[in-house]
């Protein structure tokens, strides 16, 4: 059947199934009754506890609540959603009174370092920091294992996506969703050759979102393709009946694909097959979403390049939904540039649309990603999208620019062809056999190293068989033929009810791996929780693992073994270099070398001083205006630094000047007498006095010199003595005779409080209820 | 096959469709590709296929497993998985989940057999 012009991609509206409720103990919400606690970790043993009885509260996707021109802060937003309840705000963020603004679109990251009970707590991590979609990735060897997993696949490695696993990680995210305020999608992987299964136990688990395309299988996991479109279709239906979002797998040919950039035509191909094929399975277009990457990466140019691909795919795509991927095609050891990629495939969300904004850790090109990448991938995300909210209000896509027009025309005419092409060759079998996918040509030119897949070989095959005439399921959401007996009300009537409708029939398995489960996982690192031991970690709890930057004057090569042995001498175990780069050939190269480090604080131990409080700036403010604040300040002795002095003094680097405190600067190696005698001449509260340390202990002399003069002349009392530098101690300086002394990292804002909040004390004491 | 980029050559044909023509053109084209597809799908099963059916009859995987394994052996998976187990529920007058135990024990498969035959090593 035809589709009307303008139909897009529509076929045959399915009668999409409602997402069901499936009947039992019901939506007990055990979440809402044990919330978890900001100021303490997540009890892991809480999660497991009870894991066999567990239910989810929901089924299906959730998209976020968008709030049109919301007010936040001092501003106004265009593209936001509603806010949290609780998070981490941008580190920027203290200068708008905190905001949290939160981007429109859902923001994912995937969390899979192979133990659940370690990502857990990292997710908790990232959705404070804005994902509300966390995507755990299955291990290469499970997609290859014909049957469900239901323990630990022993060999496999990585990370097996089990019923257990499955459902604490929806148990966690069901307490940390309440913590945040907002749902969080869970999501996997429905691939391979056990894909019904996994599907059904998804949609028994809660499971929120899934990959599911059959081209992938048979690409990239050659999986035969028979069996993999044959399994598809059952699997999209028991997803669609979940009312779970899917995500297809076409971004991967641009992280295979030779020249990446070439594959565009076929992009839109591969999303047009898995998204017809879904909605003929039952899958309602609006959970169908493309995985869509912008293909290049600076330094070529690749905004112009992208932006072409982006708006043919959403002309020929309307009624799906965008999940705008980020290039990992490109993706070197630099973090730093990996991040800009990110930013500028982000300017196309912006300029186009994305429902869904992906995101991808910058550590992706080292290392697997550790947990502070997710929450710096999750920020790059939330960062630029809230930075180009409203972008299209002002700034539009030029439709008619005749490159843009052109090239938007010629990409979906390419991919006609290739269709046609596809046609001619024997359908979709044939142009796999033929080699037409993830050929590094733009079609119709082709390079011949595309992946050819035979119909008779991969795994599973001959493995599909035809369905009797007698053939029946008597389950619900099963797709295709089914020979039920006549006057049923559901399918499962004739066994009294299946899983999908009634959850006390689902059966709970265990980890069956002796060895590699999370009991006894959590019995090894159970001496550093239960003590609250702090060890570094990036990954797994007390792995050990730092970083050290270093820039090393030396070669690349060279650079790289000397810091290997430097390693070594800072007592890093298994040190290895994850980064280097050259800052020049000759002068010098930057390296960064991760390490184990084999040791524990223990907190019971630990001294920790008092944090200081400040007065806050308002108060400050207040007081200044109300009373007046002056200072004199000078670098004393033979000393011509004066930048420390400017940057606690100027409104320029947010010295005390900006609360209105007046201050006469003297300049640099100035005598002592002649910085009393000015404090004296200019009535001054306060005298600030700065001074680097000398062996010849000149800074003690000069702290104590000023003391006994203003003792002499009679104005102790009246003045703040008050020295700063570098290497100055506050308990040095009182020893010395000062009324406190400022080191490394003061700010204004310390100094000002010092003042204002001594002054305040000594009026009090002089006269309580009295003014300064 | 190597082949040089000979798209202007090619388009001749869409050059003066409009774009919703054109657009048009590529979802009939999709259709024509994925059409055989679910057919194929909607007549066709698979292993797993059957063991997702008897997961949502309640029946746990590593005895699904086994009865899936048990019906290929024999060549009787086009008959549904579920089928069998609840042809042989009915005969025992047992729930479906201890039939398919039994099942999965390699047992009881006489009764199946003397409904659809069966044929060892298919």
């Amino acid at each position: 059947m035809a589709p009307e012009a303008g139909d897009k991609g529509q076929f045959r509206p399915p009668k999409a199934p409602e997402p069901y409720t499936p009947a039992g103990a019901g939506p007990d919400d055990w979440a809402s009754r044990h919330p978890l606690d900001p100021e303490q970790k997540i009890d892991l043993h809480e999660i497991l506890d009870g894991i066999e009885d567990y239910r989810p509260r929901r089924r299906g996707w959730t998209w976020r609540t968008p709030v049109e021109d919301q007010a936040i802060g001092p501003f106004s937003y265009r593209e936001t959603s509603r806010s949290l309840a609780r998070s981490v705000p941008l580190p920027a963020a203290k200068y708008f009174g905190d905001i949290d603004p939160q981007p429109d679109c859902v923001v994912t990251t995937e969390i899979a370092s192979g133990r659940f009970e370690d990502d857990i707590r990292r997710m908790r991590m990232t959705a404070w920091h804005g994902a509300d979609h966390i995507m755990v990735i299955r291990t290469a060897g499970q997609s290859h294992m014909d049957s469900l997993l239901e323990g630990t696949p022993e060999g496999v490695g990585g990370i097996a996506v089990t019923r257990k696993q499955v459902r604490a990680t929806r148990k966690a995210l069901d307490l940390i969703e309440d913590e945040v305020g907002r749902p969080v999608n869970f999501h996997s992987y429905v691939s391979g050759v056990a894909g019904p299964e996994m599907a059904v136990m998804f949609a028994e688990e809660g499971v929120n979102g899934a990959h599911q395309d059959p081209q992938y299988n048979v690409l990239y996991r050659n999986i035969n393709m028979v069996r993999s479109f044959v399994d598809a279709a059952v699997a999209k239906r028991i997803m669609a009946a979940a009312g779970m979002a899917q995500i297809d797998g076409a971004h991967n040919a641009n992280a295979t694909a030779r020249e990446a950039w070439k594959v565009m035509p076929e992009l839109l191909v591969q999303h047009a097959i898995n998204c017809a094929y879904s909605v003929k399975a039952g899958m309602p277009p609006e959970n169908i979403c493309l995985s869509t990457v912008p293909p290049d990466a600076a330094p070529a140019p690749c905004v112009r390049m992208d932006l072409p691909y982006a708006v043919a795919l959403r002309d020929l795509f309307g009624q799906y939904k965008m999940r705008a991927q980020q290039n990992t095609r490109y993706i070197e050891s630099c973090g730093r540039e990996a991040t800009v990629n990110h930013v500028l495939d982000m300017l196309i969300s912006r300029l186009t649309s994305a429902d869904i904004q992906s995101t991808i850790t910058p550590d992706e090109g080292r290392n697997v990603p550790w947990h502070y990448n997710n929450v710096h991938a999750c920020n790059t995300a939330r960062q630029t999208l809230v930075g180009l909210d409203g972008l299209r209000k002002v700034v539009k896509v030029d439709r008619e620019a005749p490159e843009l027009k052109s090239k938007v025309r010629e990409l979906k005419e390419r991919a006609v062809l290739f269709l046609e092409g596809m046609v001619r060759d024997g359908g979709y079998f044939g142009a796999v056999q033929e080699g037409y996918f993830v050929d590094s040509g733009m079609y119709p030119e082709t390079n011949d190293d595309g992946i050819a897949r035979k119909i008779d070989g991969g795994v599973g095959v001959g493995t599909v068989v035809e369905r009797a005439a007698d053939y029946m399921a008597p389950v619900c959401h099963h797709f295709g033929d089914n020979h039920l007996p006549a006057g049923l009300n559901k399918p499962c009537d004739p066994i009294g009810g299946c899983t999908l409708c009634d959850e006390r029939l689902i059966p709970f398995i265990d980890e069956l791996d002796p060895e590699d489960n999370v009991n006894v996982r959590l019995e090894r690192t159970a001496e550093q929780r239960e003590k609250g031991l702090i060890t570094p970690e990036v990954q797994w709890a007390g792995d050990g693992v730092v970083v050290v930057t270093m820039f090393l004057p030396a070669a690349e090569r060279m650079a790289e073994f000397a810091a290997l042995e430097l390693a070594k001498a800072m007592n890093l175990r298994e040190p290895e270099v994850i980064h280097k780069q050259v800052m020049h050939p000759a002068e010098g190269t930057l390296v960064e070398v991760r390490g184990r480090l084999e040791a524990s604080v223990d907190p019971a131990k630990l001294v920790i001083p008092a944090e200081v409080q400040l007065v806050p700036e308002d108060e400050i403010r207040t007081f200044v205006k109300d009373y007046g604040l002056k200072c004199v300040s000078a670098t004393v002795g033979n000393d011509e630094h004066s930048v420390g002095m400017r940057e606690i003094i100027d409104i320029k680097h947010g010295g005390i000047e900006k609360y209105g405190i007046e201050c006469v600067y003297l300049g640099t190696s100035v005598s002592v007498d002649k910085l009393l005698d000015a404090a004296i001449e200019h009535a001054a509260d306060a005298v600030l006095l700065s001074t680097i340390i000398t062996h010849g202990d000149i800074h003690r002399q000069n702290m104590e010199k000023i003391a006994d003069l203003a003792v002499e002349k009679g104005v102790r009392e009246k003045l703040l003595l008050i020295s700063g530098g570098t290497q100055v101690t506050d308990e040095l300086a009182r020893s010395w005779g000062m009324d406190a002394g400022f080191g490394r990292g003061t700010k204004g804002h310390h100094v000002a409080s010092f003042m204002v909040e001594t002054l305040l004390a000594r009026a009090a004491a002089r006269a309580p209820g009295g003014s300064p | 096959m190597t082949r040089a980029d000979e798209y202007l050559a090619w388009r001749t044909h869409l050059a003066d469709l409009p774009d919703e023509r054109l657009e048009a053109r590529f979802w009939e084209l999709v259709e024509r590709v994925t059409e055989p597809l679910i057919d194929l799908a909607r007549t066709h099963t698979s292993p797993s296929i059957e063991r997702s059916v008897l997961m949502r009859m309640g029946i746990d995987s590593p005895t699904g497993n086994g009865v899936v394994n048990e019906l290929d052996k024999r060549g009787l998976l086009g008959h549904g998985a579920g089928h069998v187990v609840l042809h042989c529920a009915q005969q025992w007058d047992v729930d479906v989940r201890a039939a398919a135990s039994k099942l999965a024990s390699g047992e009881g498969w006489k009764d199946v057999e003397r409904k659809w035959g069966g044929h060892h090593g298919a």
